[in-house]
């Protein structure tokens, strides 16, 4: 599908982490390419978010590099990486409730100094979601989930991410809104950003995805192309935890 | 509860008709009547009632005390026959049903009061409540004994329950009339000490001396006078604010600034000219307002705008007081022991006031560092108790006897000059000069929190106080933002700290208690977290008013009873108001918002979810329609 540029973007060396003594990510290996949709799938407890938060740098890694356009970034803090380009749509999408959907867009651009660029995205983002633009001084709390959902990816372009981190962007959505939500990622990624989704509906991820992982327990079991992974007979077993 | 559903459910079954005298909801009025009972016992068993009779507020028929415990039942019979007209439903017709409501509560209330005297009469239980009296006894049946005053406590009740049920039927322009008359009467009468003052600054003593009484209050024949002209006056310009504030919106935003900028150089031009015509008592109060209005600005930078919980604030205000102290005052202790420090710094001469400001607010912002950094890592209740250790560790070295060489322990440190200006000399003998003094710290506290606000650092506080797990994924470091409103923080109480040394002329351990954490942060919440008036509100109030810590307010009666005010004004708030007096405008005008989203979907005409708009959605027509089919937009969730 995307031709795959040589360099990762984004990438794990044998990781390992540990919250106290319990060992969550067993030696992951993960190397995310630019331009690229890929998804990461697993049950509860199989350490998709502690992936998420130790690429963002939310969480250090015991052992192992992460490493990013390949400068290794394991002591670097969130806000450094976020300015190189990695940011998150968290789970449940996190909007500043009490604060107006504009609000909310310029903090996504917190660490970004070019005004001019800034107000650039802040339009492009109401070419993307028009109905955004309609509730800019309302309070986000306030907003339908899809219309939140809208908000947080716009919150999260604000940064111009090389690569979006989202995490379980289908949860706590109307299944009504989920397959739109899967249209807006993808056409985010048809702006050239690099996407990396953690989850759980794992046939609608694959069927946007090119290329997908399949964390269990901590290890990654399965790592192959989207299609390759559909057809596979042993996901629907590993990914319920029943290998 | 269910008593208020059923009553709200009866009403709309008999509106909008007249209802017979009997439809009342008996329970709701009886519950109402025991709890009026309820806080008359209460007040007089705490000793406001009898305390305050002794301040006569209309001379010679109503004390304070008294003007309290019959305000009880006069609310009571009001609240029992209060209805909630929903939205979109006819308001009950009010008449003879609500006096009986109100009668019904009162009368409830006066047996409630009146089973309380039999017991007061029967039992001596002083050892366990202190004002278990005869005084009280005497007071609560109007001087008549037992007997004809539980009679007369009924039928005060009665009276007094459906006379507050009675101003429902009142029209509503009388009604407010009245009400307004009322509440000047009661502030003159209330606010003697502070009006005295002021008709002698402005050399009108004469006027002063004939509306009040010699011994205290307001003569009945100027009281009336009073409330008629409030009420001329209320009736002549009604509907004028009103007028004038649709006004000022309709401007054009440039001439609606020019207007602000106006109204603001007025205020500061009444706050230099006005304090040369009040009196001591006046200044010396506007000063220890001015003093908290610092530490409630500096607080509200940490809570209201960073969202940290810091209830050992008072730290900051001790280590400037002390700094100041330890700096300016001839008779520091360090500088007669003989230890290491008066060895190193003893050729050090005493400073001026303000060569020693910066020094004192470097130390500030160091010992916020200091506190800030371990306690910013904890999150919630945690940062609060540690906060709350911390403020108390600082009060405790200052206190202790190891440290007593340098600090003085519990004696403090004394003699601390005042602001030495060359040609005079600012101390606590000259509270105007003080006013001044402080009110233009308070003028760089407003200016450097308003620039704060707006800033990158004000917007990365915002994103951390609503959530800080995502303020971190959005890049903003976390622990350096809050470390700054940390030390913002502690700026600000030290310049309040260093004025109040030198104003008070002596610092004690005492002084830095952690009530006064404590008081501050009601006035923060009160005035209105994260909004600068509401802040400044907040402080006139309960500081101007009701008085601080150790500093008496303008109501100095209730000195006694401050913090049980201040309780209760703290639970009224959070029940009715939690937002406080001035709330953060940027959220208002997102709550009215909501309130015009509201209105327009109950009219039927969805903002923004017309066809036409849907159909201009452009690039995601598929996420547009969804959402049009969800209709509410900002009703739903």
């Amino acid at each position: 599908m995307t031709v795959l540029d040589p360099k990762p973007l984004l990438e794990f060396r044998n990781i390992n982490t540990h919250y106290g003594a319990v060992h969550i990510l067993k030696d992951v290996d993960l190397a995310i390419y630019p331009g690229e949709l890929v998804c990461l799938l697993g049950g509860n407890a199989s350490g998709k978010s502690t992936t998420l938060k130790t690429l963002l740098g939310m969480v250090t890694p015991t052992t192992g590099e992460v490493v990013l356009d390949g400068e290794v970034v394991n002591d670097k803090p969130t806000s450094y990486r976020v300015e190189r380009g990695i940011t998150m749509v968290p789970e449940n999408r996190r909007l500043f409730k009490r604060l107006s959907v504009k609000e909310n867009l310029e903090l996504g651009a917190y660490l970004r100094n070019d005004k001019d660029g800034i107000a650039e995205d802040l339009e492009r983002i109401y070419g993307m979601f028009p109905r955004v633009k309609e509730r800019l001084s309302q309070r986000a709390g306030t907003l339908s989930g899809g219309e939140q959902q809208m908000v947080a990816m716009g919150r999260a372009l604000m940064s111009r991410p090389r690569v979006l981190l989202m995490d379980e962007p289908s949860m706590g959505l109307a299944p009504a809104l989920v397959e739109t939500n899967f249209e807006l990622i993808q056409q985010i990624h048809k702006e050239g950003v690099a996407i990396f989704m953690v989850e759980q509906n794992a046939n609608m991820a694959l069927s946007i995805a090119d290329r997908g992982w399949v964390l269990q327990t901590g290890k990654v079991v399965l790592d192959d192309t989207a299609d390759a992974l559909l057809q596979n007979q042993d996901l629907r077993a590993a990914y319920l935890g029943q290998a | 509860m269910t008593a208020t559903a059923a009553n709200t459910s009866d009403a709309m079954a008999s509106a909008p008709g007249v209802r017979s005298a009997t439809d009342v909801d008996w329970r709701r009025s009886a519950n109402i009547g025991g709890i009026l009972g309820i806080t008359a016992v209460f007040i007089g068993l705490v000793g406001m009632a009898v305390g305050l009779d002794k301040r006569m507020l209309i001379d010679p028929v109503l004390s304070l005390g008294y003007l309290f415990v019959l305000a009880i039942p006069l609310i009571g019979g009001w609240i029992a026959a209060r209805e909630i007209t929903l939205e979109g439903m006819t308001a009950p017709i009010k008449g003879a049903r609500d006096i009986v409501a109100g009668a019904v509560a009162g009368l409830v209330g006066g047996a409630v009061v009146a089973m309380f005297l039999v017991m007061l009469n029967a039992w001596d239980l002083q050892e366990l409540l202190p004002n278990w009296s005869d005084a009280l006894l005497d007071m609560y049946t109007f001087g008549q004994g037992v007997g004809v005053g539980i009679v007369l406590v009924l039928v005060v009740g009665l009276v007094l329950g459906a006379i507050g049920g009675a101003v429902h039927v009142i029209p509503a322009k009388p009604r407010r009339l009245l009400s307004i008359a009322v509440q000047w009467v009661i502030s003159f009468a209330v606010l003697e000490a502070v009006i005295d003052d002021l008709l002698g600054g402005f050399g009108l003593q004469a006027v002063a001396d004939v509306i009040y009484a010699r011994r205290g209050g307001l003569l009945i024949i100027p009281g009336l006078i009073i409330g008629a002209i409030a009420a001329f006056v209320a009736h002549r310009f009604e509907g004028k604010g009103a007028e004038l504030k649709t006004q000022y919106m309709e401007l054009e935003p440039e001439r609606k600034n020019q207007v602000s900028k106006q109204g603001l150089i007025i205020m500061v031009v009444l706050g230099i000219v006005l304090p040369i015509f009040l009196g001591k008592i006046v200044n010396e109060l506007l000063s220890n307002v001015g003093l908290f209005i610092l530490l409630a600005l500096g607080l509200n930078v940490v809570i209201g705008r960073a969202g940290i919980l810091d209830i050992g604030y008072v730290a900051f205000f001790a280590v400037g007081s002390y700094m100041m102290a330890f700096l300016t005052s001839p008779l520091a202790p360090w500088r007669e022991s003989d230890g290491i420090l008066s060895a190193v710094f003893g050729w050090l001469p005493v400073l001026n006031w303000f060569v020693a400001l910066p020094i004192v607010v470097l130390t500030a912002a160091i010992v916020g560092v200091l506190i800030g950094t371990p306690v910013i890592r904890m999150r919630g209740d945690y940062l609060a108790i540690v906060t709350l250790g911390f403020g108390e560790i600082i009060r405790l070295l200052f206190l202790s006897d190891w440290l007593a060489p340098t600090f003085g322990g519990a004696q403090g440190i004394r003699s601390i000059p005042g602001v030495n200006l060359g040609f005079a000399e600012i101390n606590g003998t000259d509270p105007r000069a003080v006013f001044y003094l402080v009110a233009i710290f308070v003028a760089i506290a407003i200016y450097v929190s308003s620039q704060l606000e707006t800033s990158r650092l004000g917007r990365a506080w915002m994103a951390i106080r609503e959530d800080e797990s995502v303020a971190e994924a959005m890049g903003i470091n976390t622990v350096t933002t809050k470390l700054f409103a940390f030390v913002v923080g502690a700026i600000l109480a030290s310049f309040s700290g260093a004025i109040f040394a030198a104003k008070v002329g002596s610092v004690f351990p005492n002084s830095f208690e952690l009530l006064v954490s404590i008081i501050i942060l009601v006035v923060v919440i009160v005035g209105g977290m994260g909004n600068i008036p509401g802040v400044m509100m907040g402080a006139v109030v309960l500081i101007g008013v009701l008085g601080g810590p150790s500093q008496p307010g303008l109501l100095q009666e209730f000195s006694e009873f401050k913090l049980l005010i201040y309780g209760a004004l703290l639970v009224f708030m959070m029940l009715k108001k939690p937002e406080g007096l001035i709330p953060n405008a940027a959220r208002n005008r997102e709550l009215h918002q909501e309130e015009a989203l509201q209105d327009a979907w109950l009219k039927g005409d969805k903002p923004g979810t017309t066809k036409d708009e849907v159909d201009d959605a452009g690039p995601a027509p598929s996420a547009a329609d969804i959402d049009g089919s969800l209709g509410l937009g900002g009703a739903t969730s």
